[in-house]
């Protein structure tokens, strides 16, 4: 028996796609995916027409989409992230319905309550039978956790694996089991693993983002939960990760050894893990190679869903688990509303991935940014669009001061007689204006060519077209 | 004062700016803007440079302005630097 | 409020995302530096970006030095031209090898002041002592004017003078540390030490600055943000210090109040010196407690 079918065309065809259809692809290979062109590529050369794209997200590489967009064979997206060129293009008002953005948890919350019905999964694989059992730790494009293809293989209607490296029946591991899987399909290059690595994971040497990480450190200390047992989440910015350098030097110090490091792997977590400062890794995305790595060869670092990672309705996220997050922010309101969709211009450059999942989560939610962003004050008035609630982050940290939610009495009152530099968060708000002036509104435009999804499935808040 | 000769001063790191200037004799004070907070400090950035202008006397100029957030103090730092420097030479020789 | 000086971090005078982030790593000085880090042909930028630094941006939170360039360079007269009228707390000034070096300097200072209606006399020089001769005559130095607040031990340059390897371990400056510590004392000024260049190596970081607090040195410059926290921990009096200084002075208001003259604390005379560093334990540790609260 075989499900491998001689090419892609192959498999739309099978796959019984129609006009008016839903598909849908993981985002593991990041910026060095070459699968969603390449299938999207061939579902336009075969003439279909209003297609509904659900990626889980969108990077620069995925520029090519733009014209099956414009063509009006994409005619709907739904995705977690997006950011490069598409994302500038819906920005600009291109489509005529606007981006349904979901998160990392609520993506797969929508799939499982059939919200959002996926009709033809496109999965990446690493390495596959011809049986349709995949993992992302062998091969070539060796991307590590496939997390977020896991809902969309229970899940859809019909799935179609995609894969370069191709392997005897039994594979070992197996991710993703042949239970799942209809087609095959073997192609040349499923992508450049080189392409998956999200930006710098090197320590990073700008020393502001060491003074934030240094605040950030001492929050999280005086907090009273970096203690045995501790869990932790970061992003992978250059502030997430030197609090994550800092913590490690307390833990290790203190022989603090604690519990998990949830969400986006990277080296540094590799680290906690083998210096036996966490337990276990929780993975549903590998950020480097390293990670992949680790993943393949530790048994202690454990490949996760998308819906054991965040999803709100399963019956148990990781993310309720967690102590601390660490995330990042382009923009943060009085009320403690984070924006990651859009930057201060109100063009898309991101979402939330699973900034909304871990902060309602996690027991403190830190947001760590500079106080201003190339003369741009962080904290504003009202944000942009809201991404996250204010009232599930705990906490702002700068190098020039932190805010703590006046909602968390309870850290406030932990932090009294710490010595840290807390203020309101109009206070911050007034340093950054009376250094870089009080900015001018932009104008925005009348469309909207974005919606966003909380993870429960409400509406939480619109993105305008650009002014 | 009287732009001499092209001058440059400032860099494009962040926070800083790039200012170029030129002699303009023909037309007067031609002030381009390139800044990427522009929609939010536009309007800052012009009134900065006029201003500097109007202290330094300078009616005729070409002057580019390719800024990456940088402070008013900072703005005003590199545009007295530039025009200082569009000086023709040595002080020695601005009497022809 | 007594000012504490345990580190000076450099910050390059033409960078104005450094200017902007001056405050925001916890030294308690700042030099901004118009000599290494500034290209010949960027001396004159630089010297106006510091100035309209000092000018708007809210620098009241640390010691304000300037680092201009040598008395021997052509940009010295202009650096003190444009810099002193904004009233830094001090001048560093580079490749000191005599008295006369300082001599010149104040003089031109004082004409500065003058001119622009200053208090004369009120800003400070710091000596940076970067060649055999400045170490040989370090004392003289030292005690050549009423500004000078303390000599700086600069190594780069000394041991490029002195023709040999600088090394983590630094043993070919001990012999300069000693001397410039000596003399600073013997002058009634404190001395500072020579920055640790590796920035990665937090460990060689906290053995160097031990070291150096051990042979007398009282602060530390650095020209890396991230080596600031380190310094500030290691030159703070230890709580140790703080509770033998406390015992100190408890003892000395027994004696005065008995009238005794000699006064014995674990069987060790408690002289006049030793008072007096006492004294300046507590002070320095009730100012780093002020700053916490």
């Amino acid at each position: 028996m075989s499900k491998l079918v001689k090419n892609i065309q192959e498999a739309i065809k099978l796959s019984g796609l129609e006009d008016g259809m839903t598909v849908s692809f993981h985002h593991h290979l990041r910026n060095g995916d070459f699968v969603l062109n390449l299938v999207m590529g061939t579902i336009a050369e075969m003439g279909y027409k209003d297609i509904k794209l659900a990626a889980s997200s969108i990077f620069p590489i995925h520029k090519p989409i733009i014209k099956y967009i414009e063509d009006k064979v994409i005619t709907g997206i739904y995705t977690n992230y997006m950011s490069g060129p598409v994302a500038e293009a819906i920005s600009q008002g291109i489509m005529e319905k606007p981006v349904v953005f979901h998160s990392h948890g609520g993506r797969p919350r929508a799939i499982e309550a059939g919200d959002l019905i996926i009709d033809v999964a496109f999965i990446a694989a690493p390495a596959a039978d011809s049986y349709g059992n995949l993992n992302g730790v062998d091969g070539p494009s060796a991307c590590g956790s496939l997390g977020y293809a896991y809902p969309d293989a229970n899940h859809a209607k019909k799935v179609v694996a995609i894969t370069d490296f191709l392997v005897e029946y039994p594979l070992s591991p197996i991710s993703i089991d042949q239970t799942k899987v209809d087609y095959v399909v073997k192609v040349e290059r499923i992508g450049d693993p080189r392409g998956i690595v999200s930006g710098t994971t090197q320590l990073t040497r700008d020393p502001v983002a060491h003074t934030i990480a240094i605040n950030a450190t001492q929050v999280i200390k005086n907090s009273g939960l970096l203690k045995e047992g501790f869990s932790f989440q970061t992003g992978a910015g250059g502030a997430s990760l030197a609090t994550a350098y800092y913590l490690k030097q307390i833990m290790e110090e203190e022989q603090i050894v604690g519990s998990f490091g949830l969400g986006g792997i990277t080296e540094m977590f590799v680290d906690f893990l083998e210096k036996g400062l966490f337990k276990t890794l929780l993975d549903v995305q590998c950020f480097d190679l390293k990670a992949v790595e680790s993943l393949k060869t530790n048994p202690n670092h454990q490949e996760i869903s998308a819906s054991f990672y965040a999803n709100p309705e399963s019956k148990g996220a990781a993310v309720n688990m967690l102590d601390v997050v660490m995330l990042g922010a382009t923009e943060i309101d009085i009320e403690f509303n984070v924006n990651v969709h859009t930057d201060s211009n109100g063009v898309i450059i991101g979402g939330s991935g699973g900034h909304s999942d871990a902060a309602q989560g996690a027991k403190l939610a830190i947001i760590v940014a500079p106080l201003m962003r190339a003369r741009l004050p962080i904290v504003v008035d009202k944000v942009l669009n809201i991404s996250t609630p204010g009232k599930t982050i705990d906490a702002l940290v700068t190098e020039r001061g932190i805010a703590i939610n006046p909602k968390n009495q309870e850290l406030i009152e932990k932090l009294k007689g710490s010595g840290l530099p807390i203020y309101p968060m109009e206070y911050l708000k007034e340093q950054a204006e009376k250094i870089s002036g009080k900015p001018q509104k932009i104008k925005r435009g009348k469309k909207i060519v974005g919606e966003i999804y909380y993870r429960d499935g409400t509406l939480l808040d619109t993105i305008l077209s650009q002014g | 004062m009287r732009i001499e000769k092209m001058a440059v001063a400032g860099s494009l790191e962040s926070n800083d700016v790039l200012v170029t200037v030129k002699p303009n004799e023909q037309l007067g004070r031609e002030i381009i803007i390139e800044s990427i907070v522009e929609k939010q400090y536009g309007e800052t950035i012009r009134k900065v440079t006029e201003e500097v202008l109007n202290d330094f006397k300078i009616d005729h100029i070409y002057i580019l302005i390719q800024d990456r957030g940088a402070l008013d103090c900072t703005l005003r730092a590199r545009l007295e630097t530039v025009i200082l420097r569009a000086q023709g030479g040595n002080k020695d020789d601005q009497n022809p | 409020m007594t000012r504490i000086r345990r580190s000076l971090l450099f910050v390059p005078g033409n960078s104005p995302a450094m200017l902007l982030n001056a405050g925001v790593f916890g030294a308690d000085s700042i030099i901004f530096d118009l000599e290494d880090a500034v290209a010949p042909n960027e001396k004159d930028a630089a010297r106006i970006l510091v100035r309209n630094a000092f000018r708007t941006l809210e620098y009241d939170q640390f010691e304000k030095i300037i680092r201009v360039n040598s008395r021997h360079s052509p940009f010295f007269t202009e650096d003190l031209q444009m810099l002193i009228p904004t009233l830094p707390d001090a001048i560093l000034l580079p490749k000191v090898e005599d008295k006369q070096d300082i001599i010149d300097t104040e003089t031109l200072m004082e004409a500065l002041e003058r001119d622009n209606n200053l208090p004369l006399g009120g800003i400070k020089i710091i000596p940076l002592i970067e060649t055999a001769l400045g170490v040989e005559n370090a004392f003289s130095i030292a005690r050549s004017s009423k500004r000078i607040s303390a000599l700086f031990l600069g190594a780069e340059d000394l041991t490029a003078d002195l023709g040999v390897k600088r090394t983590k371990k630094g043993k070919e400056i001990l012999y300069s540390r000693g001397r410039i510590v000596i003399a600073a004392r013997a002058a009634g000024i404190t001395a500072i030490d020579t920055p640790f260049t590796d920035v990665d190596d937090e460990k060689g970081l906290i053995k160097d600055a031990k070291f150096a607090k051990k042979l007398g040195f009282t602060a530390k410059a650095t020209i890396s943000p991230r080596h600031v926290t380190t310094i500030n921990r290691i030159f703070s009096p230890t709580e140790e210090e703080v509770l033998y200084a406390e015992r100190v002075m408890a003892v000395i208001k027994k004696a005065e109040k008995e009238g005794k003259g000699v006064v014995a604390l674990d069987g060790k005379m408690i002289d006049a010196p030793i008072v007096a560093r006492a004294q300046r334990v507590l002070e320095i540790a009730q100012t780093l407690r002020g700053d916490l609260s």
